[in-house]
C-alpha cells in the first residue's frame, strides 16, 4: 500500500503464508544458534570443550533413571503451569500471577496434610488436596479479574503484585508448620506416614504427576477446541466488538476463564507439595509461573508444542546445574543458560511474522 | 500572476492495485483563496489530499508549491514546504495541554521555556479569533476546541497552505459558524485553504470556488458565485448509471417493523439518531442513503440491539401475530426471545467474523450456544461451512483456513452466508459490496434477493447511489441522524436522493 | 526516639533501592515498554559493580577507593543497560511481545547475579565468599562533619553517596521529563506512538534510549544494595524481591519520579516496620511484609476507578509500534 512513500533500506511488511516446515526450521535455528551461545558461555566459564559440555547437559538430564525422572517431573510441573495460563492468554488476559496461585495451592495442600493427614484415609485426602488446591488457586485468579472485568483495572501489574502477597502468606503459615521449631522451614510433611503423598503408579515413583498433568493437558486442549465457553474465550480474546455483537456476556466470560486458569495453576501446587518436594517454601513455585507463561507464549496456545517446550527447557535446566555443580559452581548457571535460549526463541518469532524487502528489490505484491 | 497560486496539481494519477483512486487529477489554489474540494464518499478526496501531505506518492504528475515543482515523499517534506492537513482524527495526545502538543516534536532549545511558547500561541490566537486556552488539557476539550488545536498547531508551524479534511462533520452549527469565521481570517491573511467536505451548503457559505471530483475523476471547477445547490449535486453525483441489478417485484407485503421515534447519543451528548421513524415490511428492499456517519450505524445497531437508546421503540411483529418491544433489550436477548435477526456489520473481520477461525469456527459463532451440554457441535457448523463453501463458490483451501487470509468477496460470502442460513425475519445489512469485484457484488445481491423473495425484511445501508435505486424498494435518507425523506427507488432520481442526503435544517425551505 | 531515628534510617536504605529501579522503570515505560526485567537488571547491576570492583581490588595490592567506586559505578551501569538493550532489540526492533521478554530478561539476570556471585571466588581460584572491602567501605562513607550534627545529621547525612545520587537522578528526571523538549517527546512516544511519528519524533531511537539507560539506571540499585547496603559482599538471592517492589513502586508513584522519592521511602519503612512495632508475633509480622503490595494493588485499584487521565499508565504501554499498522 505504501510503495509510493520513500523506502527505507529495510521493509517490514507482515507475512502469515510461512509454510509449517519453513516455521520449523526457524525456531530450530534459532534454538540451534542459542546453544551454540551456550557452549561458548560455557565454554568461556570452565574452558570444557563444547562437545562434552552438551555431553554433560545430556548426561546431567536423563543421564541416570533417577535423574531421568525428576527431569519428567520438573518439565511436567511446569507443562501443567503453561497450560493454566493458556486459557488467559488466549483470552488476551496477561495473568502473570501464576506464581501466587500455585503457592495458594501448595498452602492448600499443605495444610490438609498437615491437620488432617492423621484423620482421613489417603485416597480421600488426596482428593480433597486436589480439590481444595483448585479452590485456592481459582480465588487468586478470581481477585484479579473481578477488578478487571468491571473497572479494566490493569490485570498484569494486579497479579504481579498477588505473587509476593502469596509469598508472605506461605512465609506466614510456615510459622506456624515449622518443623523443627525454630528452623523457620516446614521440613518434610508427614516424612514418617506419608500421608498426603502421591504414591507410585504402576511402580512409576511419579507416574500419579504424569498422569494428572497429561490429563489436564488433554482437557484444557478440549476446553479451548471443543467447547462453549472455550468457544466464547476465544472470541473474546480476538474481538470484544464481536463477542457483543454475538451477545457474549464478556465480563463473565473473563471472570470464569482466569478462575479456571488459577485453578489448574492451584493444581500445580498441590502437585509441588503432594507429588514432588513433600514440603512447602516461599520458593516452592521457584519461577515456574514466569516460565510458564514464556512456555505458553512461545506455544501459541497450542498445548502439546508447550509439552515439547517444557521439556526443552527442563532439560537444559537440569543438564547445565549438573555442570555446574561439577565444577563446583552454582547452580544458576541454569538460569542464565534457560535465559539465552529463551531470547533466541523470543527473537525468532519476529522472522516468522515479519518479512524483510530490501530496497531495491521491492515488487508489486498480489 | 503565477507567484499568486499557492499549490497547483497537475494530472495526478494514483491506483491502487487496479483501482484509480485518482486518475489524472488538476487542481490549483491560490494564496487569500478558500478552495472546497466536493466529492461523494470514495470519490479520491481523501486520497488526493494524503498526496499533498506526503502519506502516499502519486504514481504520476507533478506538483507545484509556490510555482515551483516539488516532490512530496513524507509528511516531513510536506510540513517543510509549508503544507499543514488537518485530518478527522485528530493526532494529540490526550494527557497534554494544548501548547505542549502545539510544539511536539519541533526542534529548538532543549529547555522549553513555555511561557514565551504560550505568548506565541495566544498572539496567534488572538490575530485570528480563535478560542483556545494553551494551557488546557486535551482530554479536557471538546471536539471543536481539538479541532482549534490542530489548526493552531498548523499555523505555528508555519503553513501557509492548509488542508481541512470534513472539518464541519464533529461541530455543532454554532461551532461551524465560529470556524469559518477563523477560516475567512485566515483566507484574508493571504493563505491558501483547501477545505474537503459534501455539505454543500457549507461549499456555498465559505468557498470562493469548488472544484469537483467524481469516482476518482477530476469534474470541473466552478466559481462560488455562480454555483447552486442544484448545479453542484448534478456534477457531484453525475449521471445515473444503470447498474442492471435483477429487482424482483415485493409482494405480499407483511409489515414486520416499526421503527418509532429512535435517538441515541455518543459519549459526549451529541445525538448520533435524532427521532427517526419508518416501517420495514417483509418481502422489500428498503434502503437506507446518507453521507457517511449520518446515523446508518447506528440505526442499524439499535435494531440489532447492540446501541442504547436514549428514547423511541423498535417494535417487531412476529408472524404469529404478537408484538415485541426490541428497545430495551440487548443482542443476546432479543435472540433468546426466538426473534430472528441477521445482522451483517460494516467491519466484517472486526465485528461480524473472527478473523483467526476457519469458516467452521466462525459458523460457531452464532449457533454456538445451541444444542445441550458442555461441548460445541462438531458436525453442523462444518456441514454448514461446506454447503455455503459449496453454493457460494467461496474459495478457501480448507473451511478451517482462517478467514482473514481469504479475499473481500469471500469474506462477505462466508458472513452472507452464516446470516441467512438462520433463516432470519429481519435482515440487516451494511455496505454489503463495498470492496467487493463486480462478480462478487451480482452474487451478493442474489442472495440479498433471494431473501426478500422469501419474505424477509432487508433493510440495507450503502453509499452508492446508482446501487441504491437500482436494488431497493424504497430508500430512506438519512442527514445528521436525522430521517429527511423516504422515496419510491424506482420513481426517484438520483438528485432527489442527493439533496435529501444534504438536506440540513438551513436550506430545508 | 534514637528508636524513631533508626527506623527512618533504615527505612530510607531499604527505600533507595527501590528508588533506583523504579526511577530506571518509570523513563523506560514513559516510552512505552514495560520492562519486567527489573529485577534481572537489578541484579546484573549489583554483579557487574561487584565483579568490577572484585577483580580490581584482586589486581593491585594498593586499591584506590575513587577508581574502584567509578569503575564499579560504570561496570554496574553498563551490564543493566546491556540486559534492557537485550530487552530493547527483542521488543522494539523484533517485536517481541514484552511481557514474555522482560520475564525471560528476569530469568537471565537473576541467574547471571546468581551465578557469578556465588561462582566468582571458586572461578579466580580462590575460596569463600567474595568480598570488597576498600570499595564497599567507600560507598558506605558517610558525608564528613554534617553527619556528626545530632538528629538532622543522623537523619538526612549519614549515607553513601549513590543515596544522594538516587535523588538527584529523581529530581533531574523530574525536570527532564516536565521542563525538556526531549522529556515531552518521550511522554508523547509512550502515549500515542503514531501521533509523536507523525510529529516527526524518532520513536525507536527514544524507545531504545529511554529503555537502555533506564535499565542502566536500575542496575544501580542493584549496585546500591551490594556495596552500600551489604558493603560489598554478595549473598544468593539476597537481593530478595525488590526488583518487583520497584515495579510496585513505579505504580505507587503513578510514573512520577517526585512521587518515587517519598514513596520509595514509605515503601521501605512498609517492608521493615515489622520489626519495630512492639509486641508483633512472628506470624503478624509476615501480615505485616504483605503492606507494601497491598498498598500498591489499592493504588493500582482507585487509579483504576478514579480514571484520572494524568494518573494512568503510558497509553501505550505494553504495546509495540508498527508504523504500517496504522
Amino acid at each position: 500500500m505504501n510503495s509510493g512513500v520513500k523506502e527505507p533500506l529495510v521493509h517490514m511488511t507482515k507475512r502469515e503464508d510461512m509454510s509449517l516446515v519453513m516455521k520449523m526450521a526457524v525456531r530450530i535455528i534459532a534454538i540451534l544458534l542459542s546453544l551454540l551461545v551456550c557452549a561458548i558461555f560455557i565454554y568461556g566459564i570452565v574452558k570444557m570443550n563444547p562437545v562434552q559440555v552438551y555431553e554433560g547437559i545430556i548426561d546431567g538430564a536423563v543421564g541416570t533413571e533417577r535423574r531421568m525422572w525428576i527431569t519428567i517431573r520438573d518439565a511436567m510441573i511446569l507443562l501443567c503451569v503453561a497450560v493454566a495460563v493458556t486459557p488467559a492468554f488466549r483470552m488476551r488476559f496477561w495473568n502473570i500471577g501464576a506464581e501466587g496461585q500455585i503457592l495458594l495451592g501448595c498452602i492448600a495442600s499443605a495444610a490438609l496434610m498437615i491437620y488432617e493427614g492423621e484423620s482421613l484415609p489417603l485416597p480421600l485426602l488426596l482428593l480433597l488436596m486436589f480439590v481444595c488446591s483448585f479452590l485456592a488457586g481459582m480465588i487468586w485468579g478470581i481477585i484479579p479479574a473481578v477488578f478487571k472485568a468491571i473497572w479494566n483495572t490493569n490485570e498484569t501489574l494486579f497479579t504481579l503484585m498477588l505473587n509476593y502477597v502469596a509469598m508472605q502468606l506461605v512465609t506466614f503459615c510456615i510459622v506456624f508448620w515449622e518443623n523443627p521449631k525454630g528452623s523457620n522451614t516446614v521440613g518434610i510433611i508427614n516424612a514418617a506416614s506419608r500421608a498426603g503423598w502421591l504414591p507410585p503408579l504402576f511402580g512409576l515413583d511419579y507416574g500419579w504427576n504424569l498422569v494428572i498433568v497429561l490429563g489436564l493437558t488433554a482437557f484444557v486442549y478440549i476446553y479451548m477446541k471443543r467447547t462453549k465457553h472455550g468457544y466464547e474465550l476465544t472470541v473474546v480474546g480476538e474481538s470484544v466488538n464481536t463477542a457483543k455483537y454475538v451477545g457474549i456476556n464478556v465480563p463473565k466470560v473473563i471472570i470464569r476463564t482466569v478462575g479456571l486458569s488459577g485453578g489448574i495453576a492451584g493444581i500445580a501446587g498441590f502437585l509441588l507439595v503432594s507429588g514432588s518436594s513433600h514440603t512447602i517454601s516461599t520458593s516452592t513455585a521457584g519461577g515456574r509461573g514466569f516460565t510458564a507463561i514464556i512456555v505458553s507464549w512461545l506455544a501459541k496456545f497450542n498445548v502439546w508444542v508447550m509439552a515439547v517446550i517444557a521439556f526443552l527447557l527442563v532439560f537444559m535446566e537440569k543438564g547445565s546445574s549438573q555442570i555446574a555443580t561439577q565444577f563446583g559452581l552454582n547452580e544458576n548457571a541454569s538460569d542464565v543458560i534457560v535465559g539465552i535460549i529463551l531470547f533466541f526463541v523470543i527473537g525468532c518469532e519476529f522472522f516468522i511474522n515479519y518479512k524483510l524487502e530490501f530496497r531495491g528489490r521491492h515488487q508489486e505484491e498480489r | 500572476m503565477e507567484q499568486n497560486c499557492a499549490i497547483e496539481l497537475r494530472d495526478i494519477t494514483k491506483k491502487f492495485g487496479k483501482v484509480y483512486a485518482n486518475d489524472k487529477v488538476s487542481l490549483k489554489v491560490n494564496k487569500g483563496e478558500i478552495l472546497a474540494l466536493l466529492g461523494e464518499n470514495g470519490s479520491g478526496k481523501t486520497t488526493l489530499m494524503n498526496m499533498i501531505s506526503g502519506i502516499y506518492f502519486p504514481d504520476e504528475g507533478h506538483i507545484f508549491v509556490d510555482g515551483k515543482e516539488v516532490s512530496i515523499r513524507s509528511p516531513r517534506d510536506s510540513f517543510d514546504l509549508g503544507i499543514g492537513m488537518i485530518h478527522q482524527h485528530f493526532k494529540l495526545i490526550d494527557v497534554m495541554t494544548a501548547a505542549e502538543n502545539i510544539i511536539l516534536g519541533l526542534e529548538g532549545k532543549a529547555v522549553l521555556n513555555m511561557k514565551k511558547v504560550c505568548e506565541d500561541i495566544q498572539a496567534l490566537v488572538d490575530r485570528y479569533g480563535f478560542d483556545l486556552d494553551p494551557n488546557q488539557k486535551i482530554y479536557t476539550m471538546s471536539v471543536s476546541q481539538k479541532q482549534t488545536v490542530e489548526i493552531v498547531k498548523m499555523l505555528y508551524r508555519g503553513a501557509n497552505i492548509l488542508i481541512l479534511d470534513e472539518p464541519t462533520a464533529v461541530l455543532t452549527p454554532q461551532e461551524v459558524t465560529r470556524l469559518f469565521t477563523v477560516l475567512r481570517n485566515m483566507r484574508d491573511d493571504g493563505r491558501a485553504i483547501i477545505i474537503i467536505t459534501h455539505k454543500l451548503n457549507e461549499v456555498l457559505e465559505i468557498s470562493d470556488r469548488v472544484s469537483i471530483l467524481r469516482k476518482g475523476r477530476y469534474i470541473g471547477t466552478v466559481e462560488t458565485k455562480e454555483a447552486t445547490v442544484s448545479s453542484l449535486t448534478e456534477m457531484m453525483v453525475g449521471d445515473k448509471v444503470s447498474l442492471d441489478i435483477y429487482r424482483p417485484e415485493p409482494h405480499d407485503l407483511k409489515k414486520r417493523l416499526t421503527v418509532e421515534e429512535i435517538s441515541c447519543e455518543n459519549g459526549e451528548g451529541v445525538k448520533l439518531l435524532d427521532q427517526v421513524s419508518f416501517e420495514a415490511f417483509g418481502g422489500e428492499m428498503l434502503g437506507v442513503a446518507g453521507i457517511s456517519g449520518s446515523g446508518q450505524k447506528e440505526l442499524l445497531e439499535s435494531i440489532a440491539g447492540l446501541q442504547e437508546l436514549t428514547n423511541g421503540k423498535v417494535i417487531y411483529h412476529a408472524r404469529r401475530g404478537t408484538d415485541f418491544d426490541l428497545s430495551g433489550y440487548n443482542a443476546a436477548q432479543i435472540n433468546e426471545l426466538g426473534i430472528k435477526h441477521s445482522f451483517i456489520p460494516e467491519d466484517r473481520l472486526g465485528m461480524g467474523l473472527v478473523g483467526s477461525m476457519g469458516m467452521t469456527g466462525n459458523m460457531l459463532l452464532r449457533s454456538f450456544r445451541q444444542g445441550k451440554g458442555f461441548f460445541t457441535r462438531q458436525k453442523e457448523p462444518r456441514d454448514l461451512a461446506e454447503e455455503i463453501k459449496k453454493n457460494l463458490d467461496v474459495v478457501t483451501p480448507s473451511v478451517d483456513y482462517p478467514v482473514r487470509r481469504l479475499s473481500g468477496g469471500n469474506v462477505q460470502k462466508i458472513l452472507v452466508g452464516r446470516e441467512i442460513a438462520s433463516s432470519p425475519s429481519v435482515l440487516l445489512v451494511a455496505y454489503p459490496v463495498r470492496g467487493l469485484d463486480i462478480s462478487s457484488s451480482y452474487q451478493i445481491y442474489n442472495l440479498l434477493n433471494e431473501q426478500k423473495e422469501r419474505g424477509v425484511a432487508v433493510i440495507c445501508v450503502a453509499e452508492d447511489l446508482d446501487m441504491l435505486l437500482d436494488f431497493c424498494d424504497r430508500i430512506m435518507v438519512l442527514c445528521g441522524g436525522k430521517l429527511t425523506g423516504i422515496v419510491d427507488a424506482r420513481k426517484a432520481t438520483k438528485e432527489e436522493v442527493g439533496l435529501l442526503m444534504t438536506a440540513h435544517k438551513e436550506d430545508k425551505a | 526516639m534514637s528508636v524513631i531515628i533508626t527506623f527512618i534510617q533504615k527505612a530510607i536504605v531499604q527505600g533507595i533501592c527501590m528508588l533506583f529501579g523504579a526511577d530506571g522503570e518509570i523513563l523506560t515505560e514513559k516510552s512505552g515498554n514495560l520492562n519486567l526485567g527489573v529485577p534481572g537488571m537489578m541484579y546484573m547491576g549489583g554483579i557487574g559493580g561487584l565483579m568490577a570492583a572484585f577483580f580490581y581490588e584482586k589486581s593491585t595490592d594498593h586499591p584506590n577507593a575513587f577508581a574502584g567506586m567509578v569503575l564499579s559505578f560504570l561496570a554496574a551501569f553498563c551490564l543493566a543497560a546491556l540486559g534492557a538493550l537485550i530487552y530493547s532489540i527483542l521488543t522494539i526492533t523484533l517485536r517481541a511481545n514484552q511481557n514474555v521478554a522482560g520475564l525471560a530478561l528476569t530469568t537471565f539476570g537473576t541467574g547471571l547475579g546468581n551465578f557469578f556471585g556465588g561462582s566468582l571466588s571458586a572461578l579466580s581460584g580462590g575460596a569463600g565468599q567474595i568480598s570488597v572491602k576498600v570499595i564497599g567501605s567507600a560507598y558506605q562513607a558517610k558525608i564528613p562533619v554534617l553527619s556528626e550534627i545530632p538528629v538532622i545529621g543522623d537523619i538526612f547525612f549519614s549515607y553513601g553517596f549513590l543515596t544522594y545520587f538516587a535523588i538527584i537522578i529523581s529530581l533531574a528526571m523530574a525536570f527532564f521529563l516536565k521542563r525538556t523538549r526531549w522529556g515531552l517527546n518521550l511522554n508523547a512516544v509512550g502515549e500515542d506512538p503514531a501521533t509523536a511519528d507523525a510529529a516527526g519524533i524518532n520513536v525507536t531511537l527514544y524507545k531504545y534510549l529511554a529503555t537502555v539507560i533506564g535499565g542502566g539506571i536500575a542496575g544501580l540499585g542493584g549496585l546500591y544494595f551490594v556495596m552500600e547496603y551489604t558493603g560489598g559482599t554478595w549473598s544468593n538471592n539476597g537481593f530478595g524481591d525488590r526488583g518487583w517492589l520497584a515495579v510496585a513502586l513505579v505504580i505507587f508513584a503513578l510514573w512520577n519520579p517526585i512521587n518515587a522519592i517519598w514513596g520509595s521511602i514509605l515503601f521501605g519503612g512498609l517492608y521493615i516496620i515489622y520489626l519495630y512495632i512492639p509486641g508483633l508475633g512472628r506470624s503478624a509480622q509476615e501480615v505485616f511484609k504483605m503492606l507494601p503490595y497491598l498498598v500498591t494493588i489499592i493504588v493500582l485499584i482507585i487509579t483504576s476507578l478514579r480514571k484520572k487521565r494524568e494518573h494512568q499508565p503510558p497509553q501505550s504501554l505494553g504495546l509495540a509500534y508498527f508504523r504500517e499498522e496504522r
